[in-house]
């Protein structure tokens, strides 16, 4: 089992390398490709008037001129110790982690993410607690009591709640209830879980949906498998077959797909942010996007990448633990 | 060894003693019906099927797929859960009654009284939980002992089914075991609460055929040791020929001919049972011929052919007169001491037919 967690844990390093590489590749080596000129790219990192003295001085600046490899090495050599930039008259620092600096509002990019990182995290979390709770409950139900009212009523639920759009669900939530401002849970935890709960319902609602119906089939096919049979002919309580043989099996498949939809929130939940005007990173990300800011979202794409990765190396940690089987290979 | 095993721990829900002065056999299935309702029609898996056995006794039920053997098999185990299972008939078992009986009555005895061993001993097991840990649970379901005495229990039954190092191998998954090994540890979870009934649903179907010939004999030597009585099912008349005292043969969810082993295997009255034999490899004989399969396949349950279920397939079909085998269905009908068979030929007409076109052939 140590060995496995070494193994996975040296083979998630390495992947966040190489996803730094491709990030770095997508923001300053494709748009070469796609025929952009060192001053033209240069000129995304100022306003919109570009002065032709100021474009020469990022381009130098930023080392755009130097040889690629040798901008990934001041790239990731910022990310640990951090980066001084020669911007006009006077010196920019930005400190370790640095993950970039924007030219156009003049602020570092990683203490902006710090900020939003706890935003989309509180939202992240409160939400899969509640459907993953509610949707495997209403699946497990559902599968055990198969073509009952109570299961044609709750798939039908499902299925429009699958089928709505968040933006839709959201803004009915919103005329109904009103908005409120989002509240640090360090400031005071009550509030923050109040300001949290209708965001938190309409995202899950979404997924709660999703669950309660993947559930349901994994479920009704695990219940059919014979190791079940084998669990009633020893004699065991009905309850212990289904929670301990069944649904055991059933959640396994669930992992994976928990920890993706888990990870791809992580990096914002843009649309529950936006409608709820939320700042987490999914407003960023927009804000960058809108405004041509690269640096803005190269920094959110490399934060949502290292939660994926992350998320994803959890996964397989808690699928070794679930299926012993796993641990062989 | 053995001693240690049959006094098993003090039951916590213990099944009280069987009504004296019943003279009934230990396990008796009188006309037993397992029908389900499907969307295409009522399926009748088991049809008025019947038969006795004495403890420490082995009954062996042949047939092909499809011919009602499991169905039978999970109906004495109460283990037909949909709620589309039509269940009629009586089952007793030790003077108590188990369809009329409640759920959670029949629940207690699965796995205490009777237990089952299954085909694929790999999907059987869960994958996800010990060796040990299975076994285990099946100890701690009927008896209150804690865990230390229950899992001494669990390496003792491991290391009576044959499994070396039991100690180390409590702690394994399934998937770390041979198949072999996998169907001795389903046997070593079915006998560890020392159950008077032991139902093995195809036990060696999916073995290799040296390793069959040892679980055949292990569950001999338990049988032996613990005086239960067996219910073999199998499609191969092979795996009973040595270990079954009667046999019942099964077609379509009925009984055609039910006997003693020595009666079926010599003197069988049934074309279907012919055809079983036929179809039988022996190495006790020279081989002459090709080996004959029975023609054509297992007919719908939903639309049962009229008249004797086997006709279609059968050779003899037009033996008796008046296309009575269309038209009427064949009773079963006593041909011998304890021997039955459903079949419309008269006596002599079998006799016959047997002495001078079947049994030369074997």
């Amino acid at each position: 089992m140590a060995a496995y967690i070494i193994r996975r844990v040296f083979a998630a390093v390495l992947l966040l390398l190489v996803v730094s590489a491709v990030t770095f590749a997508i923001f300053f080596l494709v748009p070469r490709l796609g025929g952009q000129t060192l001053d033209s790219m240069a000129a995304q990192y100022v306003g919109k008037s570009p002065d032709p003295d100021v474009i020469a001085a990022v381009k130098k600046n930023l080392g755009l001129d130097q040889p690629l490899y040798l901008q990934y090495w001041h790239f990731i050599k910022g990310i640990v110790v951090g980066a001084e930039y020669q911007f006009g008259p006077d010196p920019v620092t930005c400190n370790a982690p640095c993950f970039g600096y924007s030219f156009k509002t003049h602020t570092e990019i990683w203490p902006q993410l710090v900020d939003r990182i706890p935003v989309t995290l509180s939202l992240a979390v409160g939400a899969a607690v509640i459907w993953v709770v509610s949707g495997v409950a209403i699946g497990v139900i559902s599968a055990l009591k198969r073509g009952s009212f109570f299961d044609r009523i709750s798939m039908g639920v499902a299925l429009a709640g699958v089928s709505l759009p968040m933006f839709f669900t959201g803004l009915v939530v919103l005329a109904l209830f009103g908005n409120g401002e989002y509240v640090p849970f360090t400031e005071d935890p009550v509030a923050w879980a109040g300001s949290l709960v209708l965001p938190w319902c309409t995202l899950a609602l979404l997924y709660s949906a999703l669950y309660a119906r993947l559930t349901r089939a994994g479920m009704l096919e695990t219940m059919g498998e014979d190791y079940i049979r084998t669990a009633r002919a020893k004699g065991l309580q009905e309850r212990k077959v289904v929670v301990k043989h069944g649904l055991r099996s059933a959640l396994t498949p669930l992992v994976t797909i928990f920890g993706m939809d888990f990870a791809l929130l992580l990096g914002g939940a843009v649309i529950t942010e936006r409608v709820f005007s939320f700042q987490g990173l999914g407003a960023f990300a927009i804000q960058g996007v809108t405004t041509a800011d690269l640096p803005k979202v190269m920094g959110v794409t490399l934060v949502a990448a290292f939660f994926i990765v992350i998320c994803n190396l959890l996964v397989d940690l808690v699928y070794a633990a679930i299926d012993p089987r796993v641990r062989l290979s | 060894m053995s001693d240690a095993i049959s006094k098993a721990s003090p039951a916590a829900d213990s099944v009280p003693a069987p009504r004296s002065g019943d003279d009934r056999p230990f396990l008796s299935v009188r006309d037993l019906t397992v029908h389900f309702d499907t969307d295409d029609g009522l399926v009748k898996s088991v049809d008025g099927v019947s038969f006795d056995l004495e403890a420490g006794k082995t009954l062996g039920i042949v047939g092909e797929s499809g011919s009602g053997k499991s169905v039978t098999s999970l109906g004495i185990m109460g283990l037909h859960t949909s709620e589309r299972a039509r269940i009629g008939g009586e089952i007793w078992l030790d003077g108590e009654e188990l369809i009329g009986s409640g759920a959670e009555r029949v629940r207690r005895l699965r796995g205490q009284k009777m237990a089952m061993i299954f085909q694929d001993p790999l999907s059987a097991l869960h994958p996800y939980y010990t060796i040990g840990a299975q076994i285990v649970e099946a100890h701690r379901v009927h008896n209150k002992v804690d865990k230390k005495t229950a899992k001494k229990r669990a390496i003792e039954m491991l290391d009576r089914v044959g499994i070396p190092e039991p100690h180390r191998r409590y702690e394994d998954y399934p998937h770390q075991f041979s198949g072999g090994m996998r169907q001795r540890a389903m046997i070593a979870m079915a006998l560890v609460n020392n159950p008077q009934l032991l139902i093995a649903d195809e036990p060696t179907t999916a073995l290799d055929v040296t390793v069959q010939a040892q679980i055949l004999d292990l569950i001999r030597d338990l049988q032996k040791e613990f005086g239960s009585a067996v219910v073999m099912i199998t499609h191969d008349l092979g795996v009973v020929a040595e270990i079954a005292d009667s046999l019942l043969v099964m077609y379509a969810g009925r009984c055609v001919e039910r006997g003693s082993a020595e009666q079926v295997f010599y003197e069988p009255q049934h074309p279907y049972t012919w055809g079983l034999l036929g179809s039988m490899p022996r190495i006790d004989r020279e081989q002459t011929d090709r080996l004959v399969p029975v023609k054509g396949s297992p007919p719908s349950l939903i639309n049962v052919p009229s008249g004797c279920a086997f006709h279609p397939r059968c050779p003899y079909a037009d033996v008796p007169p008046d296309n009575i085998t269309r038209t009427e269905r064949p009773e079963l009908r006593q041909v011998g001491d304890g021997h039955f068979s459903a079949c419309h030929m008269s006596p002599e007409q079998r006799d016959r037919i047997w002495t001078e076109e079947i049994a030369p052939k074997l």
